[in-house]
């Protein structure tokens, strides 16, 4: 089946989505995306950041569609044309779902641990307003534990149901959910019963903002200080290929790595992410690297510096002939003549 | 004219030893000449000033040493985000955060603080991009003149919060004036 989103076609298999293609195509075209997760069976539909606008329905129906589509549970058909970032109406919407994502947020970005590698910082950067139109009081949750590695900050979630899909998917069990409907909705867990599961870990991981952090990483380290390091080591339960956050000789952190969409490649156990934080567990493999323009990038001189070489004809930069003979320099001394010139004087 | 004799600065002169007449060979005229530089200059403004008993005014962009402020309750302002170190440009700053506990709440603003922050004023070049990054208003370089105290011993010019944090008693100080107005 053919697509094409913002003038590039691509071939696909029957049954991907428009979100799919798109990234398949790459680039700016790809739509942002803060519930939608490749890995996890489900998810999408409910944040609206991928709203795109189908100008032309399919080869057998070229009618476009008359309202903006969520791209990530959108199938594509054969000949739709799809505009992301060069519709005006799409860039509108997603300003305005920013602004609606923002609202109870509580904008603490310099106390939350997320900050640096968190999707909705990046979305709003990309696509938000600079100021906020909100002045209502937000909308906030007592303080909740769950349990002693993650840390639940329910005022900043944004309600994706990420965490909850993986629970669902990766373990046996789930023991937190979404409660309460509408404004109240929260996620937390029943009773207030501790997390505790060998891949509970992976929900820090797939949350897009900081309302899933690691406890053990809570407050450490701003992670831009951090030097990311990929490194693997034995493990029964998972794959074990991790990224080590170093600061020093310590590993402050441990994740699975994740991909340019900010998605996990591999889930890791919770005994890998929390219960090594010896160097000597590891085998480092090497820096790990992120996109241009992350923060995590600043301050780490990992390129390398070439010296710089004037590439110029020889003697150049010392002057013409004639130039240097002007400027009588040593190098060119003056004859018997000038000399006597020089000796009576021209008055 | 030839290439030779073009003087390409513009500023060529040429010396010649020539012999001096008998009224030039006095010096006279040329000394009185001298003198009259000197004595005009006598009744000019002067350029100069008496430091340190007199000072120039500051320019109002001056900036001068850190401070790290506190707000109209007294607390610190920093959540340590890392903001003014990542700006940095001479990677003078360092601090590590901690997680206040509910008896330190009349201490800091937010639920996060800098249990160490530490300036290296060797490193400082004062050009306030740490201030220019808070998003909490703060660090702010002050007006103070005295920019870093002399001291032979290189760990004195690591500024850690004793000597940062703005003291108590200017915060009430700065609380009460807002007040009165």
């Amino acid at each position: 089946m053919k697509v094409t989103i913002d003038g590039q076609s691509i071939e696909v298999e029957p049954g991907t989505t428009i979100l799919q293609a798109a990234r398949m195509i790459g680039g700016e075209s790809v739509p942002p995306a803060m519930c939608y997760y490749s890995k996890l069976k489900g998810s999408g539909g409910k944040c609206r950041c991928c709203l795109v606008e189908v100008s032309k329905g399919s080869e057998a129906d070229p009618r476009p569609m008359p309202k903006l589509m969520a791209s990530c549970v959108t199938g594509v058909m054969d000949g739709m044309e799809v505009k992301s970032i060069s519709s005006e109406r799409v860039l509108d919407a997603r300003k305005s779902v920013t602004e609606f994502l923002l609202i109870n947020h509580p904008l603490d970005c310099p106390v939350c641990d997320q900050a640096g590698e968190c999707d909705l910082q990046n979305l709003s950067f990309k696509h938000g307003a600079a100021k906020t139109r909100f002045i209502e009081e937000k909308r906030t949750f007592e303080p909740e534990n769950i349990g002693p590695y993650i840390q639940l900050h329910m005022n900043r979630c944004i309600l994706c149901y990420r965490c909850v899909m993986t629970a669902d998917q990766l373990t046996d069990g789930r023991v937190h959910g979404v409660m309460n409907r509408g404004d109240h909705a929260q996620i937390s867990t029943y009773i207030s019963k501790a997390i505790d599961n060998e891949f509970s870990g992976n929900m820090i991981d797939v949350c897009p903002v900081g309302a899933l952090t690691d406890k053990t990483f809570r407050f450490k380290q701003r992670v831009w200080f951090n030097k990311p390091y990929n490194a693997h080591r034995d493990c029964d339960k998972c794959c074990g290929k991790t990224t080590l956050w170093m600061f020093g000789d310590e590993i402050q952190r441990v994740t699975a790595r994740k991909d340019v969409y900010h998605e996990v490649e591999e889930f890791i156990c919770n005994e890998c992410r929390f219960e090594h934080k010896d160097p000597a567990d590891w085998v480092i493999e090497g820096p790990r690297k992120f996109e241009k323009d992350s923060v995590i990038n600043q301050n780490n001189y990992t390129r390398e510096l070439k010296p710089v070489k004037i590439e110029t004809e020889k003697n150049i930069l010392l002057g013409r002939d004639i130039d240097r003979k002007k400027i009588s320099m040593k190098d060119v001394p003056l004859d018997a003549e000038e000399m006597k010139e020089l000796k009576e004087g021209n008055v | 004219m030839s290439i030779e004799t073009v003087s390409l600065s513009g500023r060529k002169k040429e010396v010649s030893n020539k012999k001096m007449t008998f009224a030039e060979s006095l010096y006279l005229v040329a000394i009185f000449k001298g003198l009259m530089i000197t004595i005009k200059h006598l009744f000019k403004k002067k350029v100069t000033i008496r430091y340190p008993e007199q000072a120039r005014p500051l320019s109002p962009v001056y900036r001068g040493q850190h401070m790290l402020m506190r707000d109209e309750e007294g607390r610190e302002r920093c959540t340590a985000c890392g903001l003014c170190a990542l700006s940095c440009p001479a990677e003078a700053i360092t601090m590590k955060a901690a997680e206040r506990t509910p008896e330190e709440k009349h201490l800091y603003r937010e639920e996060k603080y800098a249990s160490i922050y530490e300036i290296n004023m060797l490193r400082c070049i004062f050009c306030g991009l740490c201030e220019e990054a808070c998003p909490k208003q703060a660090i702010y370089l002050t007006k103070s003149r005295v920019m870093v105290k002399p001291s032979s011993d290189r760990e004195d010019f690591i500024y850690g919060k004793d000597k940062l944090v703005m003291p108590l008693e200017m915060a009430i100080k700065n609380t009460q004036n807002q007040a009165a107005n």
